[in-house]
């Protein structure tokens, strides 16, 4: 077999052993649940032996552990995640169908700027070293990955929604039965809130990974060719430096994935974040499972995704493979 | 990142520490211990002097105001949402609480439940990390997949997951979030103790019958606290962030408590009436995860050695 596919394989094996891991920890933890789903769904009528009985059995609970989880895991690979313990126990992909696609926009959103600005930003950086721009980015950068992002988030709308300027909505309540496109106010200080959190992590990298690449040698070799000066930072500089940085962008897509939750839940955004935060504070399992069992699967995904691209772009992990 | 490497992969982490350096001190009996000479390095730098002091500043606010405060936490002083007085400083919360005294209590489960936090998942990273690093094969191979596991559970959501279960208790909170900190604190003292074994001095450990466990603890354990110590100081700012976010959805502290990350979210339906109420908490909960990070950074920048020769940033 040839060693890149054979690398590839491994890689693409690791990823699907976490998956497997990831929904065992999940469904395992189901299992620490002080009684069971069928008490949590009749409450004070669990008293009631019979109903309890015929319950546990629609639910499969009398049966053994092992055939539970993969019975529940071959529902959950056939789109089916059960129906929601509160209110009209509506199936939970119906109900969750309208958040994933709102909190996929507004991530979309958010990596879609934030990714061209801290490369723009990381490229700048290291360009003029020890600059003035240099200095207070770092100072910018540092002060932003310090704060919580729901801070920034708050600080945001202090600015800019209430107690400075009353420019923008404070409460981002998007109606799902109208068209997304015509609500987009709404989405712009949860998306700006996401840009800040993310632009430090991303431009700090690619200032690194451009300041190495700018001292090696084919880049003096460009400059001795006598290239003008951006071009040797676009064309030879830049596609390298950003080369370690996918991984870094990777991660930080699947970060808003699971940083969403306090950003929407404090603009009201009505995604998975807030969809976690109500099922968590209802108790709704399956709702719960099915939302914890996505984010940690889109991080798998991507950082499998970052590192099958970083693997086929990069020529010496490429060629130098024996 | 990729989840197999060794890199560090944790976006909080400064870049200057991603490349782990083979440790040039030689573990003579007396020297100077390796972390006590970073924490020296550390203090001539202007960010960490700065991180240290704001740092000491809000810890004695937090652990001392609470002598200072002029009522009781969960008093009611007037009508909710009063603006700023001579009475009350910073005006009254939704209840009517006095939002000064409240911030004078909320501090101190903010400091205690992170660094509670941060010292469980130093204990069980840094365990996990020097038995992998140093058995290396199959153990290795294991501990680093089921470290990969945990990683792909977001902090927050992790403590969800179980908050759900068994709700809001906080030695759960903090043992979840000590958790979720694991595979990052234990791929550093992995890193860092592969590369140790090796050195002669361990080997000659080794050689001679030294008990594993003796050589984990006492030999290498001393020569890898730099690092360490770094990442304890990252991984509390961390810890602060991520206990913050959870009060603030309602899954930490729970009311009549004052609490930093809680007072924003119980008062900020009112942010453009009585905005001080949401204003006080945010800027305290900011300017204790900036401190920590000043000095983190510090201590980075320190362990590199970047500023020993120009002694500049």
């Amino acid at each position: 077999m040839p060693p890149l596919l054979k690398l590839l394989l491994i890689r693409l094996g690791l990823g699907l052993l976490t998956l497997f891991l990831v929904s065992v920890v999940v469904f395992a933890a189901t299992q620490a649940l002080p009684g069971d789903a069928a008490k949590a769904i009749l409450g004070k009528d669990s008293a009631d032996k019979v109903r309890y009985e015929a319950l546990r059995k629609e639910l499969g609970l009398d049966k053994p552990m092992l055939s539970q989880y993969t019975g529940w895991l071959g529902d959950v690979l056939k789109g089916n995640l059960g129906n929601s313990l509160v209110g009209g126990q509506a199936k939970v992909t119906e109900l969750l169908k309208q958040r994933v696609i709102n909190s996929f926009v507004l991530v979309s959103l958010a990596a879609l700027f934030s990714i061209p600005i801290s490369i723009v930003i990381g490229a700048f950086s290291a360009v003029y070293r020890d600059s003035k721009f240099d200095n207070g980015m770092n100072i910018f950068n540092l002060t932003l990955v310090s704060l919580p992002e729901f801070v920034i988030g708050i600080i945001l709308v202090l600015l800019f929604a209430t107690a400075v300027f009353q420019w923008l909505p404070s409460v981002s309540n998007v109606d799902s039965r109208a068209p997304l496109s015509g609500q987009m106010d709404l989405f712009i200080l949860p998306v700006v809130t996401l840009i800040l959190a993310v632009i430090p992590y991303v431009s700090r990298m690619l200032r690194a990974s451009t300041i190495e690449v700018l001292e090696s040698e084919y880049v003096m070799m460009a400059r001795l060719k006598g290239l003008k000066e951006s071009r040797v930072l676009w064309h030879h500089a830049l596609p390298n430096a950003i080369i370690p940085t996918i991984q870094v962008i990777a991660i930080n897509i699947a970060w808003l994935a699971g940083g969403i939750v306090t950003v929407e839940y404090l603009f009201g955004f009505p995604g998975i974040g807030t969809g976690l935060v109500d099922a968590v504070a209802n108790r709704d399992m399956p709702v719960v499972q099915a939302l914890v069992l996505l984010i940690a699967a889109v991080y798998v995904l991507l950082n499998l995704i970052a590192d099958i691209l970083t693997i086929l772009i990069s020529p010496r992990l490429r060629t130098g493979l024996r | 990142m990729s989840q197999s490497s060794d890199a560090g992969l944790d976006p909080l982490q400064p870049l200057e520490t991603l490349e782990l350096e083979p440790l040039q001190t030689l573990p003579i009996g007396k020297q100077r211990p390796e972390w006590l000479q970073t924490v020296l390095d550390a203090w001539s730098l202007r960010r960490t002097k700065i991180g240290l002091v704001l740092f000491l500043v809000l810890l004695v606010v937090a652990v001392f105001g609470r002598f200072w405060a002029p009522y009781s936490p969960t008093e009611f002083v007037g009508p909710p949402f009063s603006l700023p007085t001579a009475e009350y400083w910073l005006g009254t919360d939704f209840l009517g609480r006095d939002v000064y005294t409240r911030v004078l209590y909320g501090g101190l489960s903010v400091f205690v439940l992170g660094i509670a936090a941060t010292v469980i998942g130093m204990v069980l990273g840094v365990s996990l990390g020097l038995i992998s690093g140093y058995a290396r094969r199959w153990v290795d191979e294991s501990i680093m997949r089921m470290l990969d596991v945990v990683l792909a559970f977001p902090s927050v959501v992790l403590a969800m997951l179980f908050v759900s279960i068994l709700g809001p208790r906080l030695w759960l909170i903090v043992l979840m979030v000590g958790i979720s900190h694991m595979p990052r604190i234990a791929r550093v003292t992995r890193a860092a103790t592969v590369d140790l074994a090796q050195r002669d001095f361990v080997r000659a450990a080794t050689a001679v019958g030294v008990p594993r466990r003796r050589i984990l603890f006492r030999e290498v354990l001393p020569n890898i606290s730099s690092p360490l110590l770094v990442e304890f100081g990252l991984r509390l700012t961390y810890s602060i962030i991520m206990i913050a976010a959870l009060s603030f959805l309602g899954f930490g502290m729970q009311p009549p408590s004052a609490d930093w990350g809680l007072m924003i979210n119980e008062n900020r339906i009112a942010i453009t009436v009585q905005p001080w109420a949401v204003i006080s908490p945010v800027i305290l909960i900011a300017a204790l995860t900036i401190s920590t990070n000043l000095m983190a950074d510090g201590l980075a920048r320190a362990m590199m050695g970047i500023d020993r020769t120009t002694g500049t940033t």
